[in-house]
Order: C-alpha cells, then sequence, then structure tokens
C-alpha cells in the first residue's frame, strides 16, 4: 500500500514539473515567433536595442527586476521618460493589440534570451493581474 | 484693488509672452509649429477634404472628421472590419484626383479573411467610397492583396494617383521575404490599376503567363511613402529596410527593387542575409539610410510658403521622431537635414489646401502645421 501511495506522490509530482516545463518550453517558443514580429525591428535581433533611442532588453533592469512594468509596456505601449540600466530614454512604444497569452508569452521569451536568466514564469493570470491594476487606475483619474 | 488688476494683467502678459512658439531653424527654412488638433491615435494619414475640414485616419481603425474652423471632432461610421494588431489597422486615404466632382475617397486596411478567400489571417485591402453625413457609403473593394496571411507586420499600405489618374498601391512583404521574388504572389509589390480597381491593358505584365497583371514593379520590403513627384510625373516610394538600408526608389514598370536579393541592410541578428548590394537585373535605389531612420509618409513641397524647400521632399522618420528634408535636384537626393526634431513618430505628411505643410504623428497622437517664421513676422 504504502509503495502504492509513495508512486502515485511521486507520479503527481513529476507530472506537475512536466506540465510546468511544458508550458513554458511551448510559451517560449511562441514568444520568440511574436518578438520577431512585433518586437524586432526596435529591440533588435541581439536585444539591445538601439543606443539612446531604444532600450536594451539583454540585461536590462527594466525588464528582469520589474517584470510587471515590462507586462504593462508590452500590452499598453509605453510613453515618456524611463530608465534603463541607468540610461534615460524619451521615445514611444506603441499599444501592440497583442492578446494576454500573447504577452506572456513574449515576455516569457525576453527573460530567457541574450544572456537573460530569469527563473519568472509568466502565466495569463499575472497579465490579467496587470490589466485589473492598470485599468483600475484608469477608472479612478 | 487697482493694484490686483494690474498685477493679474501683468502676469498674463508674460505667460503669453513665455507662450510663444519657439521659431525652429533649419538651414533653408524658419518656421513655427503649430498644434492643429492632439489627443488622437496612431495618425497613420488625413486629407483634406474641404478648405477647413480634414479627415483622419488613425490606425486603431477609426476614421475621424476634424473641421479646423469650428474645432469639432467627429466619428466616421461605417468602416468595413479592420484587424487593428501589431502593425495592421486602418492605414491611408487619398482622395480621387477628381474628388470635387465625384467625392470619391480611397483608404487601405488590414482586412480579415473574408468568405472564399484564401489563407487565413488578413492582409492589405483597398476600398473606395463617399461620406455622407458622417458615414461610409457606396462602399467598394478596389482591391485586396491575397492569399491571407497570419502575420501582423509588413503591410505597406500607400494610396497615390498619377498625373493620368492611375492607382499606385503598394503592399509589404508581409514578413514572408524569401517569396518576394517570386511574380505569382503580392508580396512586396507596388500595383498599378484603374481608379474602379480594373487593370490597365498596358500593365507591364499583362501578358506574362503566372504573373498577377495587378503588378507594377516588385522587390519591395515595407513601403509606407509614396508620393507623385509634382513636376516629372513620377511615383517615388521610400520602404524600410532591416537593420539599415531604408531606400528611395522611384518606380517604373516591370522593375525589380531587389528585395530581399540585393540590400544595404543586414539582419536583425547582425548577420547578413545578402552580401549583394547590387545586381544587373535589379534597380539601385535612388537613395538610401544606413542605419535605418524607419521613414513613413512623404510628400513633396509644390507651395510658395516655403520657398526653400519647392519641389524638394519631406520624409518622417519613426525611429528617430524627426522631420527629414530631402533637398531634390533633377531627380536625385542632394542631400537630407533633420529640420524637425522631437516631435513624434512622423506617420503622414501632406501640404493642404491652404499652402501650409501638415505632419500627423503618434505618441502622441497629433496633427500639427509648419507656419513659416516670416509669416508670422508679417502677422505681428
Amino acid at each position: 500500500m504504502r509503495v502504492i501511495i509513495v508512486a502515485v506522490v511521486f507520479f503527481i509530482a513529476l507530472s506537475g514539473f512536466y506540465y510546468q516545463d511544458n508550458y513554458l518550453s511551448e510559451s517560449v517558443k511562441r514568444g520568440q515567433g511574436i518578438f520577431e514580429m512585433y518586437c524586432i525591428a526596435c529591440h533588435q535581433g541581439d536585444g539591445k536595442g538601439i543606443p539612446n533611442v531604444y532600450p536594451p532588453l539583454a540585461g536590462s533592469d527594466y525588464l528582469l527586476e520589474n517584470t510587471e512594468k515590462a507586462l504593462e509596456a508590452v500590452k499598453y505601449g509605453l510613453q515618456g521618460e524611463i530608465e534603463v540600466n541607468g540610461v534615460k530614454y524619451n521615445n514611444y512604444m506603441s499599444m501592440l493589440g497583442l492578446e494576454d497569452q500573447e504577452v506572456a508569452d513574449v515576455v516569457n521569451y525576453t527573460l530567457r534570451e541574450w544572456g537573460n536568466s530569469s527563473d519568472k514564469v509568466i502565466r495569463i493570470e499575472d497579465v490579467e493581474e496587470v490589466t485589473k491594476a492598470k485599468e483600475g487606475a484608469t477608472a479612478k483619474d | 484693488m487697482k493694484k490686483i488688476y494690474l498685477a493679474i494683467i501683468a502676469c498674463m502678459w508674460v505667460s503669453l509672452s513665455l507662450a510663444q512658439k519657439p521659431v525652429i531653424e533649419s538651414s533653408q527654412m524658419s518656421f513655427t509649429v503649430d498644434t492643429v488638433v492632439t489627443g488622437l491615435g496612431v495618425l497613420w494619414s488625413f486629407e483634406f477634404i474641404s478648405d477647413d475640414e480634414v479627415l483622419l485616419a488613425e490606425r486603431e481603425g477609426r476614421m475621424k472628421i476634424y473641421n479646423l474652423g469650428t474645432k469639432e471632432l467627429r466619428d466616421v461610421e461605417g468602416l468595413p472590419e479592420i484587424v487593428a494588431k501589431g502593425q495592421g489597422g486602418l492605414f491611408d486615404i487619398e482622395l480621387h484626383p477628381d474628388y470635387k466632382n465625384n467625392k470619391f475617397i480611397y483608404f487601405s486596411y488590414s482586412s480579415p479573411k473574408q468568405d472564399g478567400e484564401e489563407g487565413e489571417g488578413q492582409n492589405t485591402a483597398f476600398m473606395r467610397a463617399r461620406i455622407k453625413k458622417d458615414k461610409l457609403v457606396n462602399k467598394e473593394l478596389i482591391f485586396k492583396a491575397l492569399p491571407n496571411y497570419e502575420t501582423n507586420h509588413h503591410f505597406g499600405g500607400r494610396i497615390e494617383f498619377d498625373r493620368e489618374g492611375y492607382l499606385y498601391l503598394s503592399v509589404g512583404d508581409r514578413g514572408g521575404r524569401d517569396f518576394v521574388q517570386e511574380m505569382n504572389n503580392n508580396r512586396g509589390k507596388i500595383f498599378r490599376l484603374h481608379d474602379d480597381g480594373a487593370v490597365p491593358k498596358d500593365n507591364p505584365y499583362v501578358n506574362t503567363p503566372g504573373v498577377k497583371p495587378e503588378i507594377y514593379s516588385n522587390g519591395h520590403r515595407n513601403q509606407q511613402g509614396m508620393a507623385m513627384n509634382p513636376e516629372t510625373g513620377e511615383i517615388w516610394e521610400h520602404e524600410h529596410g532591416p537593420m539599415g538600408g531604408d531606400e528611395i526608389n522611384i518606380i517604373k514598370p516591370g522593375v525589380n527593387y531587389g528585395w530581399p536579393t540585393i540590400s544595404y541592410g543586414v539582419n536583425y541578428n547582425g548577420t547578413s542575409f545578402t552580401d549583394l548590394t547590387e545586381q544587373e537585373d535589379m534597380s539601385q535605389p535612388l537613395y538610401y539610410w544606413l542605419p535605418s531612420i524607419a521613414p513613413c509618409g512623404m510628400e513633396f513641397v509644390t507651395s510658395d510658403k516655403y520657398p526653400n524647400w519647392k519641389g524638394d521632399l519631406l520624409v518622417g522618420s519613426l525611429k528617430f521622431r524627426n522631420l527629414v528634408h530631402c533637398e531634390i535636384y533633377e531627380s536625385r537626393v542632394l542631400h537630407e537635414e533633420v529640420v524637425l526634431e522631437g516631435i513624434g513618430r512622423v506617420r503622414s505628411i501632406r501640404q493642404g489646401p491652404d499652402g501650409f505643410i501638415y505632419v500627423g504623428t503618434e505618441g502622441p497622437g497629433m496633427l500639427v502645421r509648419l507656419v513659416p517664421a516670416e509669416k508670422v513676422e508679417e502677422e505681428k
């Protein structure tokens, strides 16, 4: 009996890992396609952006340390001055019209590309939370 | 009490003089920037439909009319279904050359798959219509690039008429550069049609089997600027290169402009997709930018209000958010100069019926007018 319980628990744990891995690898794969369609023209294939014009994603403190802000930018676009790795940028990123899952996918990709090695896994719920916060704030204005 | 009034008046006078617009100096023209209307979305294009009304196209899929006199902004209803995603949405607006009499407005947009169409996704469509009581009526699809693709970039989408009334339409490579050099598809092409969408009998490929008869030129990437040179009647276009290699070309029948076989650009990851910048059967750009400026919007200046710019070309830059003046001599670009910086991502440029240059931007979405500084001096 004990053997069976241990086996079942082991199996459940394993499938949990498998599920997460599978989610992440699929999400990153989709994210790469989204990046190449919507983002690459400004942030460039090496993720370094264009000096003083478009900020980098590779090694970007803005992306890696404050992922909610990054999610908001990908979902709603960005306007006004921001600081990335100590450098100020004052450009404009238009709203791309991505679905919440697409936002999660492309951020999962950028968190793991060009030497970025974040262990954050973005799910659709995380994007929905950012949406709620953002739209709640707008409603209050 | 009197003192307080005087103080208030003094404050108002000071703030008024502070609010006076700065004069922007460039090497050949000085001007001020006059904001016409602000608070818009991505102002992809605009057209004056009368002396005091301008039709605005926001990429988000909205069309509006702004009255410069009453300052009223009205929505236009009755648009077709538009896919506003990525670079897709509502694009260009162009009036028929005989608009005064026939009231035809042409516009382009990202159109989702319709019944019976090949391919999933969307592609660039061109429609003509009239506006009646702020509503689009008499809508006719003039041309749609097919099949549809699931990508949401490189739509092209510019519309221009030549002197004879032929219609030129640009469609970008839709992200499939490897297919642009094939002539049986609509990727990276400029099409030439009659104003009702019929194929002209003298198009370059009407008798070539396997080639779409609407095609006028090919080998383009993403053409977001197109304008007729009023001095020569030629159709000029510009297009985005990848990393570098943005081009200006003069469009000629049956000419291959080389994308992606020849290019001055490289891949976004820095690798090269072609070592060639020229090939015998492919046209060299008239002018190219290295690195890219990401050009959008294009207009020739003909107005007497800008004597030193007359006959020259204005081009917008998305990347550097500025307006570029290209001095033109005998169909060549002599030199370029950034004449207006930090204005926003420039989407569209037009000379209005009043002879002023108008510029449409995104981030912030607004329409501005360049007022020559001498003119301001006179009016004082």
